[in-house]
């Protein structure tokens, strides 16, 4: 008998507009088709044509419609009222706000600058914000790098001009094996998503490394569930086992690094471990064609890996030599690490021989000539397809930053950077540390700051120091504490502003920053530095300022809150002078665009500061008449022109005969060309620049024809590093510049020119029986960082974080299911809910990080699970590690980058019964916005 | 009409591949903008920014960690949603006809029109692929996007269920698994693709691929000849280099 | 599952109208004019109330005549056109008793047996579901037909009925708890065939897809303590059964009858609270829940 069904509709309207935009519900920077039904957004879904994310989008991107109607967007400017931390506030309009700002920042400047702290948290618009601190003139500018990955990003670029995330890529396309260091959801999300999928379904082999196996490490197809803290001595044991089997490239090494420059081996000279150079200051190697010295990069040199030199009475060894006095030592021998890393001897080896084998056995040789800057054309490309990817898992400890050295070591030792199968660097990168800017703090008040803040030292002369030796900068960045801090240290601001060292600020102006919540160490600590008043009754921070588009947990903390718009409601650059989006085998650059307009009283904050710039009076804001230099973000995106014939888009550009790209005069119609084309902008890289590009002339002149810089760069990778030596140099007693005496043991330790592995600091400084197990953090995949609370349909993912335990933990305390834990930390206490899991390192708990929230932030009402269950981390951690015998008390973090070492934490872990709620449990907090809804029907109407 | 059809002419489902999902709940929150604004009601959610948040959702992600014989403990994420049974238990238990499961194709779909959200048909699925939606009182469950697959308004690359053109690591297949030759039927055969909870004997059309077998390079043995040592010490490594770079011609490679 | 109210109030209203309407019909008692209409009335009030309680689980009763189609596959169309029938029937019969003092004795017979199918009907929704294995074993449309004969007999006063019933169906109640509890176990169904990853002792729920809660588990994964299961299992036992039981043979008096069909009535909601209660829906291994 014939069913009756009923009649469907099969082709029913999906939308009236596709508008495409990029997303921002993380730094992934996906292109999105935002599906418009009566001008309001009805789905958005990912663009199929967009290099980063090719039609995909993550939960967090397909839940951005939750995101611009959730009930915590702040809807006007406002001024407080009540006592900080209160959340009483009152709404005030633009001219006021912009006025109050006025009045606070304009005398500053004229008399000293320094005190007003500008930093900025998620955002993504360096570029932009640091030139206005820089016009300004205060030296206290920075990112949220330092308490995020510059570790990773430092050790790249000092490295090898390059590093992940943004900066290099797998070479998804020939990659044979492909393995993650300390990696969650971090950056690259998607692209890393979409690899891995390729690469298993080819055939290929994904290898975790992490204490925790959710997420990538779950499809790995090995795991190694290592100690935290310990993957760089992995590492020097891989590199160990390589060497020692003379599982190197040879070829690769002698021409593409430093391996074969000559190191002054006379301990009595001031110059003692540093390289040969000529009169010219160019590192010399020895030719094999001659026998003789040459230029590193002399016309067809081949530096000779094995030849010593003697001159004037000084022997000089080829760095390849320490190399392997160093690492052939038993002490990297998989059995002396065996235990510290938790991985067996036997496994280690087997790492390290399917390595070798994959790197020579499998090679991906391509049949492409290719020219170097030495003048010799090669006729194929030879490719170790080993890739490799680490994030904050590496990088969030004080070793981290020789971690990644010794990662990217690893890597170079085999020949897998820029050839084929292995890592790839995004343009503008490749770009050495010796390409980019040095450090700026010279304040001089009424005028700018004489040059970038932000930059790569290469020895004691660029460090930020005042007159007599003191760090320059509030957040002590480019001090002895931290020389090589390139992204700043954000996460010591607040505790420094505090204690008045090394002085006392004005105003802190912080910008998508929680730092009155997850995004600081010590957080209950910082809530009160940032409340605490002094013997005249003022606050010890007398002024914040503080822009978000949503109603934080720092929002309460601010005396002026300047309310951003969220990402559909904007423009913004993802700028090549910023951090672009570009692939391995394109330049690109993207835009967002207002795809609805806001319907409430707030501004895009890079516009608020176009203006208030003119108010104060910015020479980068202003005309020669005074009068305000561009109207809005928009007028600063197409009009801005940093260097000559380069502007934040590269895009369109005007040029003498049409439209060009990469360099090129401001053009009135960028903007809408790239909406036009999807929202970005692409330039394939050309196929015979597409590997070894910091040699490849190839890339070099490409490079320079679309203005990464004004003239070819090449570089040999630094597998020895000067910088480091420089600094263990002045540490000795040598130059001008030395540091203070307690500092000179640390540097000496720790800024070893070739990479080593030291034990985590927490670890020497707290009682390890006391304090046994590790404690950590992953990002989840539906999240980011804070946001996603405020998400209805997210947070009902991620509603509460338990803290997971291993099975052995957990049966050793005798836990049982719907227990809870007291955690402990040299630090901190906290109680919180608890949950078993096998699949995890023996000695190490974790949980997912920020989705604890405070009652009354967010718009959440009542005690919900975020505020009742669950919690941070962030209180079992201090940004001060705990007091040395001296008395004297180092930040948590890493010596050579400053970078916040968040995973070295050391706790202890038992079993408690249930609390009220997870402890600690702060007040709750009045909301600056109205209630929110009790139920959602989300359909637009059509 | 909640007869079962003999037979449909083609078997549209999905095949979920268990070795790839990274468990980033993509297709979760993509079927959920999709579901919310097209085919029928709503999906709503109670208490959406309080305590008792309880919302509706078409497809889920959960994990599971399995502790192999030898080695150590794996973690699985899984996806699950409505697996479009051939012999579904939903259709049959329903008393208005609400649920069916269509001739031309094989989906299973509820008619909110008729649905009177007893509630039966969701006790009647072993899997948890349906559920009542609290405001607008009808099941809801996964359409396999029938309206996006058929859809002349969607470009034709763009013709397939929301989840699996969103899903970032290519987890997620969607096919006609009546054709021997396409993409699930094969990746089925080459796979081994199973079913959830045979014994229910609901026949699933959904397909699962198991997990890749892991941690199996185990100790080193027959990689043991790689990392032949070729010295033990610096001074042996340098006699070594200079050896191999002896024995180089004149040119680099 | 979630023991609904609507749904106990339903069942065990409709199973004891029903079971007086099969008395009725069958002849046990023969009343005329008003007292039949009386007894119609009680008997109508438990069926007919029974039959509207359930319509206050659906979210659209506004649709419910929809729900008389399906009667070809589904258990829940087919109890509703049985109960239709069975009532239309029985009150044809009870019109003649009611107004013309007249007994149609075989349209009593066959309202009789509709009413049982009725009741049959009602217990197969439950008992046809492979998802709760509790609830699929012949002892269950069995106990169901039990108690709507015993709560029947009861209420139409059918003293050596009722004794024999009560104490059938109490044997019924204990056979489908002991089946019952060993149901899921037997089933064939664990959380190694749910995810088809492992063996049971392999396969361990981690991370719930949703930290909150949702329809499925409000709905099918509700837990009751073994403890208090127990407890209300023994005083369903003695309401629902020890305690008429005694009252009936105790000599005929209205108030302890009155006390006798409260006391079953009572041990019977507790009876099917604990059928909702205890049943474990399968889907709650996905959600490691068993």
């Amino acid at each position: 008998m014939s069913l009756d069904e009923p009649k469907i509709d099969l082709s029913p309207k999906v939308s009236d507009e596709i508008r495409k935009t990029t997303c921002y519900m993380c730094a992934c920077r996906c292109g999105i088709n935002v599906h418009m039904k009566d001008g309001k957004v009805a789905y958005i879904e990912g663009n199929r044509d967009h290099p980063v994310n090719r039609g995909v989008l993550c939960a967090k991107g397909s839940a951005g419609i939750m995101q611009v109607n959730a009930p915590s967007r702040l809807r006007a400017p406002m001024k407080r009222v009540g006592p900080r931390g209160s959340g009483e506030f009152e709404e005030i309009s633009w001219d006021e706000a912009l006025q109050i700002a006025t009045d606070w920042l304009a005398p500053l400047r004229e008399t000293a600058p320094e005190k007003l702290a500008f930093f900025t948290g998620r955002d993504q618009s360096q570029s932009f914000t640091s030139l206005w601190a820089q016009s300004y003139g205060t030296p206290n500018y920075a990112a949220h790098g330092g308490f995020c990955s510059v570790n990773m990003a430092a050790g790249g670029i000092y490295t090898m001009g390059g590093a992940f995330w943004e900066f290099g890529q797998p070479d998804w396309d020939h990659t044979k094996m492909f393995v993650l260091f300390g990696v969650a959801e971090d950056h690259d999300s998607n692209p890393i998503k979409i690899g891995i999928g390729q690469i298993k379904a080819r055939g290929a082999k994904v290898v975790g490394v992490n204490p925790i196996r959710t997420g990538y490490n779950a499809v790995a197809d090995d795991w190694y569930g290592i100690t935290p803290g310990t993957d760089g001595l992995l590492i020097l044991s891989l590199i160990h086992c390589l060497m020692k089997a003379g599982k190197v490239d040879l070829d690769y090494l002698a021409q593409f690094t430093n391996a074969a420059c000559l190191v002054n081996e006379d301990p009595d000279s001031p110059e003692n471990g540093l390289l040969l150079k000529d009169k010219d200051g160019k590192p010399q190697v020895i030719d094999r064609r001659t026998g003789k010295r040459a230029p590193w990069d002399g016309a067809g040199v081949e530096p000779d890996l094995s030849a010593s030199y003697r001159y004037k009475g000084v022997t000089y060894r080829p760095v390849f030599h320490l190399m392997a006095d160093k690492y052939l030592d038993e002490a990297y021998a998989p059995e002396a690490v065996a235990e510290r890393t938790g991985i067996s001897a036997g496994r280690i080896r087997q790492l390290a021989a399917e390595i070798a084998k994959v790197a020579f056995e499998e090679p991906v040789v391509l049949d492409r000539e290719w020219t170097d800057f030495r003048g010799k054309t090669h006729k194929t490309m030879v490719g170790r397809p080993v890739s490799f990817h680490a994030m904050r898992g590496i990088s969030a400890h004080s070793n981290g930053f020789q971690t990644a050295r010794a990662l990217h070591t690893l890597q170079i030792l085999i020949g897998a950077v820029e050839t084929p199968g292995g890592m790839r660097f995004k343009p503008p990168y490749p770009k050495p540390a010796t390409a980019h800017p040095k450090p700026h703090c010279k304040v001089t008040p009424g005028k700018p700051l004489d040059g970038p803040h932000l930059g790569y030292p290469h020895g004691p002369a660029d460090l930020c120091l005042t007159a007599d030796g003191a760090p320059a900068r509030i957040d002590k960045a480019f001090s002895w504490e931290n020389p090589l801090s390139a992204h700043g240290l954000m996460h010591m601001v607040i505790a420094n502003a505090h204690a008045g060292d090394p002085y006392k600020i004005d105003t802190l102006f912080l910008y998508m920053a929680n730092m009155a919540w997850n995004s600081s160490m010590n957080t209950t600590g910082t809530m009160n530095m940032l409340t605490d008043k002094d013997e005249s009754g003022e606050y010890v921070i007398p002024r914040i300022i503080y822009s978000d588009a949503y109603s934080s947990e720092m929002v309460a903390y601010a005396d002026l809150i300047l309310p951003d718009t969220t990402y559909l409601e904007r423009h913004d650059c993802i700028s090549l002078l910023d951090r672009p989006i570009c692939e391995a085998d394109a330049a690109a650059d993207a835009i967002r665009w207002p795809v609805i307009e806001p319907d409430r009283d707030v501004r895009g904050f890079q516009s608020v500061l176009c203006e208030l710039g003119a108010k104060l009076g910015l020479p980068a804001f202003i005309n020669d008449d005074g009068s305000q230099k561009y109207a809005d973000y928009a007028d600063y995106i197409t009009n801005h022109i940093r260097r000559p014939g380069i502007g934040p888009l590269s895009g369109w550009r005007m040029g003498d005969n049409g439209l060009q790209d990469g360099r090129g005069a401001p053009n009135e119609a960028q903007l809408d060309t790239y909406i036009k084309n999807g929202g970005f902008w692409l330039a394939h890289v050309p196929e015979e620049a597409a590997y070894y590009k910091p040699f490849n002339t190839a890339y070099q002149d490409w490079a320079v024809k679309l203005g990464f810089y004004d003239a070819p760069q090449p570089y040999i990778f630094q597998l020895y590093s000067e910088p480091m030596r420089r600094f263990q140099l002045a540490a000795m007693g040598h130059g001008d510049r030395q540091p203070p005496e307690h500092l000179r043991e640390r540097i000496l330790k720790a800024m070893e020119p070739l990479p080593i592995w030291y034990a985590p600091f927490e670890e020497g400084l707290v009682d390890t029986e006391a304090y046994p197990f590790h404690a950590l953090t992953q990002r989840p995949m539906a999240m980011y960082h804070s946001w996603g609370s405020q998400n209805a349909w997210l947070r009902q993912l991620h509603g509460m974080n338990p803290l997971y335990i291993p099975t052995e933990i957990w049966k050793k305390r005798g836990f049982k299911p719907g227990d809870w834990a007291k955690v402990t930390s040299a630090h901190g206490e906290i109680t919180v809910p608890a949950m078993e899991m096998q699949a995890l390192n023996s000695k190490t708990a974790w949980t997912w990080n920020a989705i604890g929230k405070r009652q009354g932030a967010w718009a959440l009402e009542g005690e919900t699970s975020e505020s009742s269950k669950g919690f941070l981390l962030n209180h079992l951690i201090s940004e001060l590690l705990p007091p040395r015998g001296d008395g004297m008390r180092w930040a948590n973090s890493d010596p050579v980058t400053g970078q916040a070492a968040w995973f070295d934490l050391r706790v202890d872990i038992n079993r408690a019964d249930a609390p009220k709620a997870s402890q600690p449990h702060h007040p709750p907090i009045k909301s600056p916005v109205p209630q929110a809804p009790k139920n959602l029907a989300w359909k637009t109407k059509s | 009409m909640t007869q079962l059809p003999q037979s449909t002419d083609r078997k549209l489902g999905l095949v979920i591949d268990l070795d790839t999902c990274v468990g980033c709940h993509a297709c979760v929150i993509s079927c959920k903008g999709w579901n919310t604004e097209n085919y029928g009601a709503a999906l709503s959610d109670t208490d959406a920014y309080g305590p008792d948040v309880s919302g509706t959702f078409l497809n889920r992600v959960h994990s599971y960690e399995v502790k192999p014989e030898t080695g150590p403990a794996q973690l699985i994420h899984f996806p699950k949603s409505c697996l479009h049974c051939e012999d579904a238990p939903c259709v049959t238990v329903c008393p208005t006809g609400a649920s069916y499961k269509r001739t031309a194709d094989g989906i299973v779909l509820v008619n909110e029109d008729a649905c009177i959200g007893c509630g039966l048909c969701a006790w009647a699925c072993p899997y948890g692929a349906r559920e009542l939606d609290a405001t607008a009182g009808v099941m809801k469950k996964c359409t396999l996007c029938i309206d996006r697959i058929y859809n002349e308004n969607l470009p034709e690359e763009d013709q397939i269920p929301a989840c699996v053109r969103t899903c970032p690591a290519g987890a997620r297949h969607f096919g006609d698994f009546a054709d021997p030759n396409s993409n699930v039927s094969k990746l089925t055969a080459e796979r081994g693709g199973m079913d959830l909870m045979p014994e229910q004997g609901t026949r699933p059309t959904n397909k699962y691929l198991p997990p890749r077998p892991k941690d199996c390079s185990g100790e080193i043995n027959t990689l043991a000849p790689l990392l032949e040592p070729v010295a033990t010490d610096g001074k042996g490594f340098v006699g070594w280099l200079d050896k191999m770079l002896s024995a180089l011609p004149g040119g680099n490679a | 599952m979630h023991p609904a109210k609507s749904v106990i109030i339903f069942t065990t209203l409709s199973g004891i109208g029903f079971g007086m309407l099969f008395f009725i019909g069958l002849g046990m008692i023969v009343p005329e004019g008003l007292m039949a209409f009386i007894w119609f009335a009680i008997a109508y009030l438990f069926s007919v109330g029974g039959l509207i309680a359930s319509t206050f689980h659906l979210k659209h009763p506004e649709r419910a005549l929809r729900a008389f189609t399906q009667w070809k596959t589904s258990w829940l169309s087919r109890e509703g056109v049985l109960s239709v029938v069975a009532l239309l029937v029985m009150a044809a019969y009870g019109a003649g008793l009611v107004f013309l003092k007249t007994r149609w004795a075989y349209v009593g017979y066959v309202g009789a047996i509709l009413s049982l199918l009725t009741v049959f009907a009602t217990s197969m929704i439950y008992a046809q579901l492979k998802t709760v294995p509790r609830w699929r074993d012949f002892s269950t449309p069995l106990m169901f037909l039990g108690y709507a004969g015993a709560g029947g007999s009861l209420m139409t006063g059918q003293v050596d009925y009722a004794l024999a019933l009560l104490a059938l169906t109490g044997l019924l109640q204990l056979l489908n708890w002991m089946r019952g509890d060993g149901a899921l176990g037997k089933s064939g169904s664990d959380i190694g065939t749910a995810t088809g990853l492992g063996t049971a002792a392999q396969v361990r729920a981690f991370e719930p897809p949703h930290t909150g809660t949702n329809y499925l588990l409000k709905e099918m994964v509700y837990v009751v303590g073994r403890k208090h299961a127990g407890r209300l299992r023994i005083l369903s036992l003695l309401m629902g059964i020890g305690l008429p039981i005694l009252l009936l043979l105790a000599p005929f008096g209205h108030m302890l009858a009155a006390l006798a069909i409260v006391s079953h009535i009572v041990g019977v909601f507790a009876s099917r609270w604990l059928f909702f209660a205890q049943a474990e829906h399968v889907v709650g291994l996905y959600y490691g829940k068993r």
